[in-house]
């Protein structure tokens, strides 16, 4: 897959420019974060505790791997379900988290948070995730390690495939192409 | 008698879980060469051509197909001329926690579902459904069903009186609410009849037929047809991100109903749909 390069962190002006629909590869450090790892997040915040690593700009890749075999840097690693992390996401955006990668769609509350913050939303390719291993260079363990496949890591990428679903205007990647190939529903 | 020994369960079980979970099944690789074919949304292509480049990879390095490697779904038809010596359960579970191992699979079971949690750490308890079918032989046919695609699951008490077309609405209804969650394009399990907890295995066993066969039945094999064209016509495509291949095929089972019922269980499996079988 081919598209624009971009590096995460990200400059918040290069993700404006950025549209729903857009093919991207990302280059440099994203944050491997799951359900139980969001939990703990938002509690830390609600608690008014420090955060394992600053989200300041940062972005959070919904994925929980697979163990990874000798000599490889991380097993299978494709994206799981956003709309699990609904719940969290706006508190995470406040608090400076730029972007996201998962797949499937989002709530109207967290797709009005990307807006509100000039946020993205990126999908990669769910079902993937012997291809993305691929473009992930190092992992680190970053916090809670006893939740296992859910804990956070900070992994190096190159090259990472997403496609931007929702746009820092709110734009929808999802309603926008479905609509081209709808077709009568009835037969 | 025929006997089989419990040991035999699991050394087959857990060979069929590493195979499965690296490789594809030609019906379904065929099936996402043909999607490709068929798509015409640019997006949808290059998602599809990578979804075929992910089948080489986990192929050649040995990889998990995806990194949901699922729960253990265990089909056991046993017949009953054939004696297991030892506990089936037990072995199944054994087989599981072999193959999840051996593969490096990831092991996403937790123990108690509401509080606390706890992963188990190896995947076990498999989810088993056994059947006794006439024969000395024991078929066991294994599924790994991650739960992107398991969460959209829905079942659907009709009134009798809607017939065929409230069968066909309630599927679409399911795939659009899905949306790119569960991973098109997906494979829909349909099942139709008797009651709700056997609507519901019967959605999740059509899922096990290799995809391109159509059921036996005439009009069971229609209304396939007839979902699979109608899903397709929803324009979800692949990740959801708009086309014309939202799902690579329906497989559906019915039964005989009460005269006040019309179940309808629909069972949604990921492009990635790994499954395999054995027999002993």
């Amino acid at each position: 897959m081919s598209g624009i390069k971009l590096n995460s962190p990200f400059n918040p002006a290069e993700l404006e420019k950025l549209q729903a629909g857009d093919r991207v590869l990302i280059s440099g450090v994203i944050y491997a974060a799951r359900d139980a790892a969001h939990k703990r997040l938002v509690e830390a915040l609600n608690q008014g505790k420090p955060l394992p690593f600053d989200l300041k700009g940062q972005t959070v890749y919904y994925m929980g791997p697979s163990p990874a075999k000798p000599g490889e840097v991380i097993g299978s690693a494709g994206p799981t379900t956003s709309s699990r992390m609904d719940r969290y996401t706006p508190e995470l955006l406040d608090a400076g988290l730029l972007a996201i990668i998962g797949k499937g769609n989002r709530s109207a509350e967290v797709s009005r948070a990307i807006v509100g913050k000039k946020a993205v939303y990126f999908i990669s390719i769910g079902g993937a995730g012997a291809l993305l291993s691929q473009r992930i260079k190092e992992s680190r363990m970053v916090a809670y390690p006893e939740l296992g496949a859910e804990a956070i890591l900070a992994l190096k990428v190159e090259d990472f495939p997403a496609i931007v679903a929702i746009d820092s205007q709110g734009n929808n990647a999802f309603t926008l192409g479905q609509s081209i190939y709808r077709t009568a529903k009835e037969a | 008698m025929r006997e089989i020994d419990s040991s035999q369960i699991s050394a087959a079980l857990s060979e069929l879980i590493v195979k499965t979970s690296t490789s594809l099944g030609d019906d379904i690789l065929t099936a996402l060469h043909k999607a490709y074919e068929a798509e015409v949304s640019p997006a949808g292509r290059d998602i599809l051509l990578s979804l075929l480049e992910n089948a080489c990879i986990a192929g050649e390095k040995k990889i998990p197909l995806c990194q949901d490697t699922g729960t253990a779904i265990v089909f056991a038809e046993a017949g009953q001329d054939v004696h297991i010596n030892g506990n089936l359960v037990d072995a199944i579970n054994l087989g599981v926690r072999q193959g999840y191992e051996q593969a490096y699979l990831r092991k996403s079971i937790v123990s108690q579902p509401f509080s606390e949690r706890v992963n188990t750490q190896d995947n076990t308890p498999a989810v088993i459904h056994t059947e006794i079918v006439p024969g000395d032989r024991l078929k066991l046919s294994f599924m790994a069903k991650g739960s992107g695609a398991e969460n959209m699951s829905r079942l659907f008490m009709l009134k009798p009186g809607v017939g065929h077309e409230g069968v066909i609405e309630a599927v679409l209804e399911t795939v659009e609410n899905a949306g790119g969650s569960p991973c098109p394009p997906i494979i829909i399990g349909l099942g139709v009849g008797a009651t709700a907890e056997k609507a519901m295995f019967m959605a999740k066993k059509a899922l096990l037929r290799p995809l391109g066969v159509s059921s036996p039945e005439a009009e069971v094999a229609a209304l396939e047809a007839e979902v699979l064209k109608r899903v397709n016509g929803l324009g979800i495509g692949p990740l959801g991100l708009g086309g014309r291949v939202t799902a690579l095929g329906v497989m559906a089972e019915a039964a005989p109903t009460h005269i006040a019922s019309l179940p309808v269980a629909v069972n949604l499996q990921c492009h990635s749909a790994r499954h395999g079988e054995v027999v002993l």
